[in-house]
């Protein structure tokens, strides 16, 4: 067994126990901790596969940003598990069924007969000085630009659906428009009033 | 890869590098420890006080006694907390805090980690910082600590954004993503830093690099005066130490990716003099300094200010000037931008 190969099956482990207790822990913050470690875990696997810039990228953008989200959500939410669970023994010959479909549809490509060494050997490592985001980006940007100018459009339209669904104004909002506060002059807020100082009669000069 | 096997040079390099790793994190610790120091006597001059002056001379002995001192502070754990998660939280936070500093370049040669990807690595690690806050906080069980941690996650994921765009500017100046080859675009003289062409992101990444550290002003998570301690009112000795390790580590991290990034890291400004690793220490102890005199200087923002200024402000300068950027490199003062 070579050093890479005891990596992978180390890596291997860990993504498959980190993604079955995604779906056992009982309490929803740690299975999300989970998810946490098995997209590590998967983009450690990617690195190996010298796929470093997909492997970084699934770390700065589900670890870093996305489940730190979901994290949020999940912390604030008061979820009951016992209540979610109910129907487990129900749902279970129909999931079953699904998970039987997919292992035969995954099996029925993945086999041997297509993805095998023989079919498609293992590609030649490349130099360490070999750029893969320099690669990806090029191709990215000369032959696949339409169908990834397209991802991108669906992509905000996406976000401005989400954003306009959501939106709404409230009317009770006490927001301050911070340039109107910034804009404010003394003589808008403060009245300098020029008065005559009259002695108060009676104490007038004869006081002084 | 090593692919004939774990054999004698396998474990050598994994000794080797076990060393280089010791080499490059105990000056950084002591580095951390003396900028506490550093913090507590500049911040006391600034508001005209002597700042630690008792322990050894001049009071430079302070961080080491007040090390010895966290270290021997009893760690209590909240009954009603999370135990495994409550011990997880610090470790979080302190292990991509020291992560980054794997491919950070001293000088053209000293590097633990040369890699192609540099500044993606460094952009991937610093944002997993994240975690250590928001598990303290939940663990804790505590509303403090709770609500410390829900400010930090939505400060630090807001200016994030904002901090990779102006990374994004760095990347199409030096058209590289490896961190030595974007100080090599630099060399030239002092005319050559990209904070010349890249002045806007550069104020934006050194302010969200502050928020990105929850530094004052941007240091609701702590807001002493409002949620006591916030994600950390929990802890104690040296639990609540190695939260003040990551948040001084990652402050040299972003002062030092400041330096490599705008200030030409180890390069000479002036080419009569050589190049080397004092320009380096000097550059990211002038950013460091600038941290101190922000937390000396401003008053601590409100939460909506820090939301609006992160999105609404700092989004759209980095968006416009990188919009600009690639647009000047089309046209015959490109060169200027390189």
């Amino acid at each position: 067994m070579t050093y890479t190969t005891a990596i992978f099956y180390f890596f291997a482990a860990i993504l498959v126990f980190a993604g079955l207790r995604v779906i056992t822990a009982r309490n929803p913050v740690h299975a999300a901790l989970y998810l946490v470690l098995a997209f590590f875990t998967a983009a450690g696997l990617w690195m190996l596969l010298e796929a470093e810039f997909l492997a970084i990228t699934l770390v700065l953008v589900y670890v870093g940003a996305v489940m730190v989200l979901f994290l949020f959500v999940v912390m604030m939410l008061d979820i009951n598990l016992e209540k979610l669970r109910e129907g487990f023994w129900d749902y279970l010959p129909l999931a079953g069924f699904v998970a039987v479909l997919l292992v035969i549809e995954m099996a029925l490509i993945l086999g041997s007969r297509h993805f095998g060494l023989e079919v498609m050997g293992a590609p030649a490592p490349h130099a360490a000085d070999y750029s893969n985001t320099k690669e990806l980006g090029r191709v990215l940007y000369t032959e696949y630009v339409y169908a990834f100018e397209l991802a991108a459009v669906i992509l905000l339209v996406a976000i401005v659906a989400a954003i306009a669904l959501t939106l709404r104004r409230r009317k009770d909002s006490k927001y301050i428009d911070p340039a109107e506060q910034v804009k404010v002059r003394r003589n808008d807020r403060l009245r300098i009033v020029k008065m005559q100082s009259t002695p108060k009669p009676g104490t007038g000069e004869g006081g002084a | 890869m090593e692919n004939a096997g774990m054999d004698w040079t396998a474990i050598q390099a994994v000794v080797w590098t076990l060393i280089k790793i010791l080499a490059l994190v105990v000056p950084l610790m002591l580095g951390v420890a003396y900028l506490t120091y550093a913090e507590r006597k500049i911040i006391g001059w600034m508001q005209v006080r002597i700042g630690p002056n008792r322990v050894g001379f001049q009071g430079l002995l302070q961080p080491i006694a007040d090390a010895v001192k966290l270290l021997m502070k009893e760690i209590i754990i909240p009954s009603g907390a999370s135990r495994g998660l409550f011990i997880l939280g610090p470790i979080l936070a302190i292990a991509p805090a020291l992560a980054a500093w794997a491919v950070i370049p001293f000088t053209d040669s000293l590097v633990l980690a040369n890699i192609n990807a540099g500044l993606l690595y460094v952009m991937a690690i610093t944002s997993m910082g994240v975690y250590g806050v928001i598990i303290a906080g939940w663990a804790s069980n505590s509303k403090y600590a709770f609500l410390g941690a829900m400010r930090s996650a939505a400060q630090i994921v807001s200016y994030e954004i904002a901090m990779g765009f102006a990374l994004v500017g760095v990347l199409m100046a030096a058209q590289s993503l490896n961190l030595t080859d974007i100080v090599h675009g630099q060399a030239g003289g002092l005319h050559h830093w990209y904070i010349w062409p890249l002045f806007p992101l550069f104020i934006v990444y050194l302010i969200a690099g502050v928020a990105e550290t929850n530094r004052a002003p941007f240091d609701v998570a702590e807001g002493e005066s409002e949620i006591v301690a916030g994600f950390h009112v929990e802890y104690s000795g040296m639990a609540f130490a190695v939260f003040f390790l990551a948040e001084y580590a990652n402050m040299i991290l972003v002062a030092a990716l400041t330096t490599l990034m705008f200030l030409g890291g180890w390069l000479s400004p002036v080419t009569f003099l050589p190049d080397g690793i004092v320009w380096w220490l000097l550059k990211t102890g002038f950013v460091l300094f600038l941290f101190l005199w922000f937390r000396a200087t401003f008053p601590r923002y409100r939460y909506d200010q820090i939301m609006r200024l992160g999105w609404k402000v700092f989004i759209p300068i980095t968006l416009v000037w990188i919009v600009v950027v690639g647009g000047m490199m089309q046209t015959p003062y490109g060169y200027l931008f390189h």
